[in-house]
């Protein structure tokens, strides 16, 4: 559907109300695969292998191969669904899932079907502007992730058109939760920015949990965004569409966004929507129609009969549930009173996904103020002009240890971006790249004084000037001072000492 | 010499080669000798490692004249049912679809086998996917029996029961999934048994169901099948439903063989109509013999074992169907191209019309139709709903005797063609041992004798509750040695001469 | 319930992912559902009160560390491959031409 053809979002809303499901597959960052002892290329030691590398007979499905659990990828799962709120099933068991692609190395995914491991959850997220919402939980399940295929020939590299596909099983068997919320209503015009809020929280979860490298660009987290409309009124559910290939946050909120527009235009058209696999496409901002859900999606489920039942003790559970970390929504809403933010400066932070840094920093001991300056201005500059991520370029000890040197008056701000660019560049900690670079502000006034008279001495309209008390012309004397002494002075310090010299000066 | 050798148990080829009398090397080439001579007639085995099996045998050899401390197996040849995957030798589980297959890992067993010294001599051949009752459906034609030529050697491991009746082999492994090893036990007058599920790892093992596979010896005696039983059974880390145990030794069971006062049930829904007279005859003489020898004979009932067979062709193919997914031409085994090349999906969809035989093609339609919407509860969910009838038979049969005792198939071997033509009448040959596969546990074929009517071997069964296998060759080994002490000697005395049989087959041959 | 038809059996070949023949599915229509006669006397005795058996042998909680253990080279891995590209198993096209 061309843009143009899009309801307004607000002429949508005034019409319909939007119906939102997510699901989100989490990749477990454990040593090895879900069912087998091959390296699991989810677990950042692993990426970026070789083709076909990190496989094993059970990766291939070679006959006779057979799955064996990995006793972490169930710890890590059973974390996940506590900390999202889930009740934990006493007893939960593995499920084939049959159907034929390439990419599915034993034609059938290992999955869990009606029984899953956590249930029955609630999440809070809170979206952009501090409102929070309660998310349902319906399920939280364990399965194996599939292959990775890439289309050769065809003008796109994608699958349509293509003349051959190449099959790389590395991926295939790394663990992934899928968590799956119950229809979410309520969110209105919101629909879309909780989307993306809510795959962000499980983001974080994800991250204080340690569970997942949790990158959305590598594949570590993936979200299936499910919407459909309902007239204003209706009691009765529409008819939904499920969007893939949904690879940021911001595409999260596009696509749920988009989704709602075009099915609006259909049906105030008089249309009926299909219930279908629709696609995102990030270049042109828009879904595309897949393969409509037909009696080719009869699965077969029946229990995998060469894995057993899983049975967590009660004495694990509670293990697990004591290890938790403190939930998202209250650990921002804890961070921002700390912090003394005020709603825009913490949204900068959250919205640039830097609490946790901002957090590191501030306890390595710097101010949050600064700790923030830092991590939101010139880290973010310098990451977004190389293209890298920022919490990639230096850590928080760095930048706290950065803080500290300008508040003792070592370094000043100008310095301390040059300090920054050292580190980046991994010239080393702050105090080395001061040491090795000469940067500190020199604090001599000897030596200051002497490039005070000198510049007073060269410019005597200036002197005459400050005599009479017209002190704004001091600006000239700092700026060659400065400029004599490489920029390693403090300005203020010195301006008293030029107004001083003016005045002694014969 | 060479005649001689072949015709040793293992546990005596064993003794022999521990006291130095024989080599592993004459031991094996003695065998091969004997594939090359009667196989070209039996058709036991897809593969022979010919020189490879030497090797490994001089190899052993080298290593007992250096005193290592060996096995009592080691050194003896054995024969691997190709549903087994061996590094380095071809393993296609007798289908078109995965020939020339080199796998590039070893099953567990085989793994198990080759640690305890034995010599694999090859691979033997079977039903496709063990999908069968008399290796017709062999992708690379039938094995024969050593007994009558023109008859079935039983199935699905036909090959492997066949190879150790017509001493190409004095041991070898086969598979059970339904009676696979059981059933082709009884029809060549050799022994045969399923342990325990979970016993023996189903690692390597090309799975047909998954809930019913079980690894197991295949051998002339009692002794020989327990002293393999002790070498492959065991925890396996690599198999999810391998039992995390410590075994008994079974050698020793049949060691200290002794019936008196063991009872034995005889479970009356398996000795009646359908069961050809001298299959029972030869099943109540070894009951009497028993019952001599210090027994207790009593009937029970399995009032569910009737509806055994219809659980175990839900089950079956169920799993099968989801198991046989994975032959699909990406990565191993045959690839068809359509004319005119076509997408992945019809290249899958050719090759599995190429490569699947007609019984294959119909479990995995049975299967996928039994587990498809709308029909799972009244097909699948049904059949797991009988399993646990099964299984409450069982408990309440044990309760009551120490093992239970059935013939181990309804006839003798029947002639090749007679059944092929209604599966139905085919899958009744399972009655009797398809109710240990659904309840896991173990199951022994022991040889009772030649059927009167016709001359051909029958067997008799006998069952034991999970993690009991030692039952089994305790009274096994006591019938055994009962009924060669009654016959003077062992029932493949009386098998004909194969290599008189050969000699004529190609001189027809030659006309 | 055992009346099977031959579009039925077409379907499940198309699920099964066998190009079987026209006379296939005919004699398979008719094998089906003669077995499935056979079979379907299991709901005799599968009442609602009897729990499914789906493992042998009850076990639960089979669980391996999570330490890297045997893991094939691409070279192993592609070894029975119908055609590679070197590190990659090949396969033709996955979509049709009109799709």
């Amino acid at each position: 559907m061309a843009r143009a053809e899009l309801m307004d979002f607000d002429q949508a809303l005034e019409l319909f109300e939007p119906v939102i499901g997510l699901e989100v597959h989490v990749e477990l960052n454990t040593t090895t695969k879900m069912f087998s002892s091959a390296p699991n290329p989810a677990n950042s030691e692993f990426h970026g292998a070789e083709p076909n590398t990190l496989v094993s007979p059970v990766c291939l499905g070679l006959p006779g191969s057979l799955p064996v659990v990995n006793g972490d990828a169930v710890r890590k799962s059973i974390s996940l669904g506590l900390a999202l709120g889930c009740s934990i099933a006493p007893s939960s068991r593995f499920a084939r899932k049959n159907y034929f692609y390439p990419d599915l190395a034993k034609n059938y995914q290992i999955s869990q079907y009606d029984e899953p491991i956590a249930f029955d959850g609630e999440l809070e997220v809170e979206i952009e502007g501090g409102k929070t919402f309660m998310i349902p939980i319906e399920r939280a399940h364990m399965e194996e992730d599939a292959g990775k295929l890439t289309h050769v020939g065809g003008a796109t590299g994608r699958i349509q058109g293509a003349e051959y596909s190449l099959v790389d099983y590395n991926r295939a068997g790394v663990p992934l939760v899928e968590i799956v919320t119950r229809p979410i209503f309520g969110a209105e015009a919101d629909a879309p920015a909780l989307a993306k809020a809510y795959v962000a929280t499980i983001r974080d979860i994800a991250l204080a949990l340690g569970i997942s490298e949790a990158r959305m660009e590598r594949g570590n987290l993936r979200c299936d965004a499910n919407v459909s409309l309902r007239p204003r009124g209706h009691e009765k559910l529409g008819t939904r569409t499920e969007t893939k290939n949904v690879n940021s946050f911001r595409s999260i909120e596009r696509a749920v966004r988009y989704e709602i527009q075009r099915q609006a235009a259909i049906l105030a058209n008089g249309g009926t929507i299909t219930q279908e696999t629709r696609h995102w496409h990030e270049d042109t901002g828009a879904t595309s129609a897949g393969r409509p859900k037909s009696d080719a999606d009869d699965y077969r489920y029946f229990p995998e009969p060469d894995l057993v039942p899983v049975v967590p003790s009660a004495e694990l559970i509670d293990e697990l549930r004591a290890a938790l970390p403190e939930p998202p929504a209250a650990r921002r809403r804890r961070l921002k009173g700390e912090w003394g933010f005020t709603d825009l400066e913490f949204q900068d932070v959250a919205n640039s996904g830097l609490l946790n840094e901002v957090a590191e920093t501030v306890a390595a001991g710097a101010s949050p103020a600064s700790a923030r300056k830092w991590w939101t201005g010139e880290l973010t500059r310098l990451a977004n002009a190389s293209e890298r991520d920022v919490a990639e370029l230096a850590t928080p000890a760095q930048v706290a240890e950065l803080a500290a040197l300008v508040d003792a008056g070592t370094l000043t701000d100008r310095l301390a971006r040059q300090v920054l660019e050292g580190v980046v560049a991994g010239e080393g900690s702050p105090q080395e790249i001061v040491d090795a670079r000469g940067l500190a502000v020199v604090s001599d006034d000897g030596a200051l004084i002497a490039a005070i008279d000198q510049a007073l001495a060269s410019q005597p309209d200036v002197l005459a000037k400050i005599r009479d008390g017209k002190v704004q012309a001091a600006g000239a004397v700092i700026g060659a001072v400065m400029k004599a002494m490489q920029g390693k002075a403090d300005a203020a310090r010195v301006r008293e000492l030029v107004l001083e010299r003016a005045a002694a000066v014969q | 010499m060479s005649d001689e050798l072949i015709r040793l148990s293992a546990a005596e080829l064993g003794e022999k080669l521990a006291a130095g009398d024989v080599s592993s090397v004459e031991a094996t080439r003695a065998h091969l000798d004997r594939i090359a001579a009667v196989d070209g007639a039996v058709h036991a085995f897809l593969h022979v490692e010919g020189e490879r099996a030497l090797e490994t045998a001089a190899d052993l050899d080298r290593r007992r004249a250096a005193g290592e401390a060996l096995g009592p197996l080691a050194g003896v040849p054995i024969a691997i049912k190709d549903v087994l995957v061996t590094k380095g030798m071809p393993s296609t589980s007798g289908s078109r679809i995965l020939e020339g297959w080199i796998p590039p890992y070893d099953a567990t067993p085989v793994t198990k086998v080759r640690e305890a010294g034995l010599i694999p001599l090859g691979k033997t051949n079977m039903d496709e996917f063990a999908m069968g009752s008399s290796t017709e459906h062999s992708a690379y034609g039938p094995t024969h029996n050593p007994w009558d030529l023109d008859r079935i050697p039983g199935g699905s491991g036909g090959g492997s029961a066949a190879s150790v009746a017509a001493f190409e082999a004095p041991l070898a492994l086969g598979s059970d999934t339904g009676g696979s090893i059981r059933q082709p036990a009884h029809v060549t007058g050799t022994v045969g048994v399923k342990p325990t599920y979970g016993a023996v790892s189903r690692y390597g093992s090309i799975a047909l169901a998954s809930s019913l596979d079980q690894i197991g010896p295949v051998t002339r005696t009692v002794l020989d099948a327990a002293l393999l039983h002790d070498v492959i059974a065991g925890h396996d880390p690599l198999d999810s439903t391998s039992l995390p145990m410590a075994w008994p030794s079974m050698a020793d069971a049949v060691r200290r063989a002794d019936v008196s006062g063991l009872r034995i049930g005889v479970i009356k829904e398996l000795d009646g109509a359908g069961f050809q007279p001298g299959v029972r005859q030869r099943f109540h003489e070894a009951l009497e013999l028993l019952e001599r020898g210090g027994a207790e004979i009593v009937e029970v009932s399995a009032p569910h074992f009737e509806y055994s067979i219809a659980a175990y062709y839900l089950i079956l193919p169920a799993e099968a169907s989801s198991n046989l997914a994975k032959f699909d031409s990406v990565r191993f085994g045959l690839r068809v191209t359509p004319d005119g090349a076509g997408t992945v999906e019809q290249v899958m969809s050719a090759t599995r019309e190429a490569g699947f035989g007609p019984e294959v093609k119909r479990r995995i339609i049975l299967g996928t139709y039994a587990l498809s919407a709308g029909y799972y509860d009244a097909y699948y969910g049904s059949a797991q709903k009988v399993r646990t009838l099964v299984q409450r038979d069982f408990d309440a049969a044990f309760a009551k005797v120490d093992v239970l005792a059935s013939p181990t198939a309804p006839t003798t071997a029947f002639k090749f063609g007679e059944k092929l033509a209604d599966p139905v009448s085919m899958y009744l040959n399972d009655i009797a041992t398809i109710p240990a596969n659904l309840a896991g546990v173990p199951g022994i074929s022991v040889p009772t004798g030649l059927a009167p009517e016709d001359g051909l071997p029958v067997g008799i069964q006998f069952l034991a509750p999970a993690r009991e296998d030692a039952r089994l060759y305790n009274v096994g080994g006591a019938l055994e040695q009962l009924l060669v002490a009654e016959w003077g000697g062992p029932l493949l005395g009386r098998a004909p001469d194969l290599t008189a049989h050969e000699l004529s087959a190609t001189e027809e041959g030659a006309l | 319930m055992s009346e099977i038809s031959a579009e039925q059996v077409a379907h499940l070949a198309n699920l099964a992912r066998i190009a079987l023949t026209d006379e296939e599915i005919g004699h398979l229509t008719t094998e089906l559902a003669q077995i499935m006669h056979a079979v379907e006397k299991v709901s005799e005795v599968a009442t609602p009160d009897v729990p499914p058996t789906s493992h042998p042998i009850p076990m639960q909680n089979v669980y391996r560390d999570d330490v890297v253990g045997n893991t094939l080279t691409a070279e192993e891995a592609l070894s029975g491959a119908p055609e590679s590209d070197g590190s990659r198993f090949v396969v033709t096209a996955i979509l049709g031409e009109e799709q």
